[in-house]
């Protein structure tokens, strides 16, 4: 499923908003989300799960074609963490 | 303070105009969406943001920590998250303090 057929699925659910809303709120969500992990913030969804930073130390890489050795700095990436409810959800037919 | 669906609904009011209910329907069956997809086995896209996907774990042996008893841990689902580029290239430059 990808965003647009997302926002094709909110719209058939529902008769207030129409898709041109739906489409702005889900863009808006989405950047909200972005911003909020972009700024070192928690995203914590009951049900659904958390997504949180994880740090990443700096490291010694090496350029698999040439050998050269490059300093990689730290940095901080995506973590999501699925909760309850989800992981339930998908081994209902376990 | 971490993000929740109440302030995500709160800036759906404030810049798209929803009125509150609206915002905080929306807001819920945006994740309501997802879960049903994952739940269907099916992969989410959301390009900008990333992508959930579901990985098949084998059975594998188990115990419990209490008791020290081994219990097999039974063959299942578990849901994946692969941010893309864009997020990722936006979280690498944050250099302060994580939230816990």
């Amino acid at each position: 499923m990808t965003k647009s057929e997302l926002i094709e699925a909110l719209a058939t659910k529902q008769n207030q908003l129409t898709q041109k809303d739906i489409d702005a709120a889900v863009k808006t969500l989405l950047e909200h989300m972005s911003q909020a992990l972009a700024a070192g913030e928690r995203i914590e969804i009951r049900g659904f799960g958390s997504f949180s930073l994880h740090h990443r130390p700096a490291r010694t890489g090496r350029n698999p074609k040439t050998g050269e050795t490059v300093n990689l700095p730290a940095k901080h990436v995506p973590h999501f963490k699925p909760g309850k409810e989800l992981r339930d959800r998908v081994n209902l037919d376990a | 303070m971490a993000l929740t669906k109440a302030v995500m609904a709160d800036r759906l009011f404030e810049e798209l105009g929803l009125n509150k209910r609206e915002a905080k329907e929306i807001v819920d069956s945006f994740f309501e969406e997802v879960r049903l997809a994952l739940e269907k086995g099916e992969q989410v896209k959301l390009s900008g943001f990333g992508n959930f996907g579901l990985r098949k774990k084998n059975q594998r042996p188990g115990r419990n920590p209490k008791t020290g008893e081994e219990i097999p841990i039974s063959a299942r689902r578990v849901v994946t998250f692969r941010p893309g580029q864009k997020l990722r290239a936006r979280v690498e430059a944050y250099a302060g303090h994580i939230e816990q």
